[in-house]
């Protein structure tokens, strides 16, 4: 708890607000109460001068009755302690308090102090230092004494009694005390409410700071901590929420993109090291299995040579002979995986093919009671392919729908067909360069998987850049400025800026300007500059004329795919079948009809099935 | 104790020694066999062989040592290597140290006895050489011309591309040619992976692996209608393929020189 930055903070805070309004208190304090004294003590001093004023007539007059009498009327006044007059040699002479009267005051008594401390006595004072607050007793309250000279004057000389000389300057000191009990009770009442007011402030300082520092620091913090726990603990998929718009509400936000980033990278680093121990495993595999296999295979086609007699056992043997042969290929599939080898391409029949993978499923399909048809179109042609790669293509999507089937009377549709396609939509550009021969295909920019053509735009003196669909007439461009279609534009190199456009022709849709991007041994690409319209040309590939496919259609009536699912499942290693599948097949799939030049596509209803489209071309 | 055999199968499995012995049979061929490198250079010191047939990954030592053993001991008996972990490098590695053919596991009746009839057929030719050293009996390959074992041949051109052929010695164990079969135009090539094969008029079909990494720019067509022009001129006009090598420095230092020869 004393650990935590909202304790910490509330602490300082607190201690700077005690200390500041204990401060501004002190001050305020003392203010008030020297305010209250100078208040009293110019009272005291009016009423001295009142006093003095008002015994002056009896003085000339020498009428001391009447004088003590005065003092005893204004000493009545509870607030006065006492009135004394002392004469020049320090006896007093007249006194509220009647025992007083008399007496001798020493010149280092408090009331005589001021003036005699020095050798010579002072004869003129000032009024703030006339006054001085002192106790009688310790215990007693306290007294504020006002001394006021009773200076020499004409009239004094000069009056009857005679009782002054001429040269004296000071005749005698008025002193006049006032309790100060009341006005100390005041100052104390002061304190007091000081002293409140300072811890009531406080405590709602803290509190109100406690309070935010909760809601604005200790609730994210939290959040966060919370989150970094998840995250040590490989939980990259926790995002924290972020509905603030503050610092922590951004940290939040840059944190949850730093976890999708490490989640990225784990995956990638769980990709690599998946790769890297299936070449072990391969390597293993191969070996291990290599030389069973060997024994199969020499005793089998040993047998085939002594039974050259017998055509029954010829066929099975054959069967033994010619699926070894095919585990030696798909082990050797394996490896080569793990090395991106190239197919082994020969005339095929795709049909022979399809038959072939449908034996080797035919337990599984007779176990689950799924009842597999085939539609094979007619005169198909044979296409050049690796006939045991497309096999294990099949193989692995009839073994997917096998998987995917739970209900009874389970189908799949095998159906081929011939099909003619416009070269445009799927044609995939896969080199292009710029006329001084700077490849402008950006690998960091791909569009659905496929790298894209990367050219330097400049629209409206703003420069910015295009990548360009790799796919031939698809159209899903992706532009990295806002562009005004109808404005002028310029296209380059964005490594020599050498410009595409070429100015000799003009798009015949809406008349602006027009691309032209080499393509290496193919021509060159020519498309509407403006990007008003979706003209596109290719002689190259139009000329060709429409493109010829062989179509592979595998439905079945399973599970479906989920649609967030859909596009992912061609990534390497996505898998939904847990420890079961290893995540491999439909990459690999991907990766053998990519290496064909051909397409796989998927359509999936969850409940309804899916359906996979593969064409590859004649 | 000198005993004679035509081959000493070495393998660590021993149904690979039972799946040649099986084969031999059927052939009339003499087999012996170790199921370690060191019981079969014991072997070799006592007995006589004509060829022998060796696994490469065995427990303690390996078919690349038992190899390099054979040259040091100076034994002239010819190797024929074979793995389960047939990768490119194993199948350049075994050729590059001398072993006079490569044959992956699993292997079937057909492979495995063209490939021991090829080695029994080049003892056959080395002892005619021991007795008659004067007479030529394979004409090397040229010099400047790097080789991979016996089975194919590189010479670099002047334009950056290679060709790439079979030698004679591979051609002289061989049948009379039939056909050949070949890749295409733009294909690739790798190192140590099968590029063409041989179809013997004995029914033996025979393995090139190529010596180089790279595209097939040209096939030699005239091969295709009139097979017989590679054995008649293997260097030159019977060459295989033009292609374009993409890491040929690299690769020639697995190559063994033909000037050496």
């Amino acid at each position: 708890m004393f650990q935590k930055i909202a304790f910490k903070l509330i602490l300082v805070v607190s201690i700077t607000s005690i200390s500041i309004i204990g401060i501004y208190s002190y001050f305020n304090i003392k203010s008030q109460s020297e305010v209250l004294l100078s208040e009293v003590e110019r009272h005291a001093n009016q009423l001295s001068e009142t006093v003095k004023n008002s015994t002056r007539y009896d003085m000339l007059l020498n009428q001391r009755e009447r004088i003590q009498e005065i003092i005893n009327t204004i000493g009545q006044d509870k607030a006065i302690s006492s009135v004394r007059i002392m004469n020049k040699e320090g006896i007093i002479i007249y006194s509220t308090n009647k025992n007083d009267i008399g007496e001798l005051l020493d010149k280092n008594a408090e009331s005589c102090y001021v003036c005699h401390a020095k050798d010579e006595p002072i004869e003129r004072l000032e009024i703030k230092d006339r006054t001085r607050i002192f106790k009688l007793f310790p215990d007693s309250s306290r007294i504020m004494g006002i001394i006021n000279p009773i200076y020499n004057e004409k009239s004094c000389w000069e009056s009857e009694c005679h009782a002054h000389p001429e040269e004296a300057t000071v005749l005698g000191v008025l002193d006049v005390s006032f309790q100060l009990d009341k006005v100390d009770a005041q100052i104390e009442v002061n304190k007091l409410r000081e002293l409140l007011f300072a811890l009531i402030s406080i405590t709602a300082i803290g509190l109100v700071i406690g309070f935010f520092v909760k809601r604005w620091l200790d609730k994210p913090i939290k959040e966060l901590l919370k989150a970094t726990d998840q995250i040590a603990v490989g939980n990259f998929n926790y995002t924290i929420p972020t509905k603030r718009n503050d610092e922590l509400g951004r940290l939040g936000i840059s944190f949850n993109k730093m976890t999708k980033k490490l989640e990225d990278m784990k995956q990638q680093i769980f990709q690599s090291d998946k790769m890297a121990s299936l070449g072990q495993l391969a390597a293993g595999v191969a070996h291990e299995i290599n030389n069973p296999l060997t024994g199969v295979l020499t005793y089998s086609s040993f047998l085939l040579k002594r039974t050259k007699d017998n055509p029954e056992m010829q066929e099975d043997l054959n069967v033994i002979v010619r699926e070894t042969l095919r585990s030696r290929e798909i082990i050797k599939g394996l490896l080569d995986f793990a090395r991106q080898s190239v197919p082994k391409k020969n005339k095929t029949d795709i049909h022979e093919v399809i038959e072939r993978a449908n034996k080797v499923v035919i337990n599984q399909l007779k176990i689950k009671q799924i009842t597999l048809t085939t539609n094979f179109g007619d005169m198909l042609p044979q296409i050049v392919a690796d006939a045991n790669q497309i096999q294990q293509v099949i193989l692995n999507l009839l073994l997917n729908a096998i998987d995917a089937i739970e209900k009874k009377d389970g189908k799949i549709v095998v159906t081929t067909s011939e099909i003619s396609l416009s070269p445009k939509g799927i044609t995939h550009i896969k080199e292009a360069v710029c006329n001084k021969n700077h490849s402008l295909l950006d690998a960091d920019y791909k569009l659905e998987g496929t790298p894209s053509i990367r050219l330097k735009v400049k629209a409206n003196g703003t420069e910015g850049f295009i990548n360009l669909d790799p796919i031939y007439g698809r159209h899903k461009h992706y532009f990295g400025l806002s562009i005004n279609k109808k404005s002028s534009i310029d296209l380059k190199c964005p490594q020599c800026n050498i410009t595409l456009i070429d100015k000799t022709k003009t798009c015949p849709e809406c008349g602006g300007p027009i691309y032209r991007i080499p393509i290496p041994k193919m021509g060159f690409l020519e498309g509407c500059a403006s990007f008003n319209d979706e003209w596109q040309s290719w002689d190259a590939v139009d000329f060709g004329g429409d493109k010829k496919f062989i179509e592979i259609k595998i439905e079945d009536n399973g599970c479906g795919i989920p649609p967030e699912n859909l596009n992912k499942i061609f990534d390497p290693f996505f898998s939904t079948k847990g420890q079961k599948g290893n995540g491999l097949g439909l990459s690999v799939i991907w990766g053998i009809v990519d290496n064909h030049d051909g397409t796989i596509i998927v359509k999936s209803e969850v409940g309804m099935g899916t359906t996979f489209i593969i064409r590859l071309p004649e | 104790m000198n005993l004679q055999f035509d081959i000493l199968v070495v393998d660590d499995e021993q149904v690979i020694i039972d799946s040649v012995i099986k084969i031999a049979k059927m052939e009339d061929v003499s087999i012996d066999s170790a199921l370690d490198v060191p019981t079969a250079l014991i072997k070799l010191e006592t007995n006589n062989y004509n060829l022998i047939f060796s696994d490469i990954m065995m427990p303690g030592m390996d078919g690349f040592q038992f190899l390099q053993e054979i040259a040091q001991r100076k034994i002239k008996t010819p190797v024929i290597i074979t793995t389960g972990y047939s990768t490119l490098d194993n199948t350049v590695k075994a050729l590059y140290y001398g072993a006079v053919g490569f044959i992956p596991k699993p292997f079937s009746f057909d492979e495995l006895s063209s490939i021991i009839k090829r080695g029994l057929r080049y003892n056959a030719l080395l002892k005619k050489m021991e007795e008659d050293s004067s007479a030529l009996f394979f004409i090397p390959c040229p010099p400047k011309y790097l080789r991979l074992g016996f089975s194919s041949w590189l010479a670099e051109n002047y334009d950056s591309t290679v060709l790439l052929g079979t030698t004679d010695i591979l051609l002289k164990l061989i049948e009379s040619i039939e056909k050949v079969e070949l890749l295409n135009v733009d294909d690739g090539l790798k190192q140590g992976n099968e590029c063409a094969k041989i179809f013997a008029e004995d029914g033996l079909i025979h393995t090139i692996y190529s010596s180089v990494t790279g595209r097939i720019l040209e096939v030699n067509e005239k091969l295709l209608s009139n097979p017989k022009l590679i054995e008649k001129d293997p260097y030159f006009e019977g060459w295989i393929y033009r292609v374009l090598p993409s890491d040929l420095e690299n690769e020639k230092s697995q190559l063994i020189s033909c000037s050496s020869d």
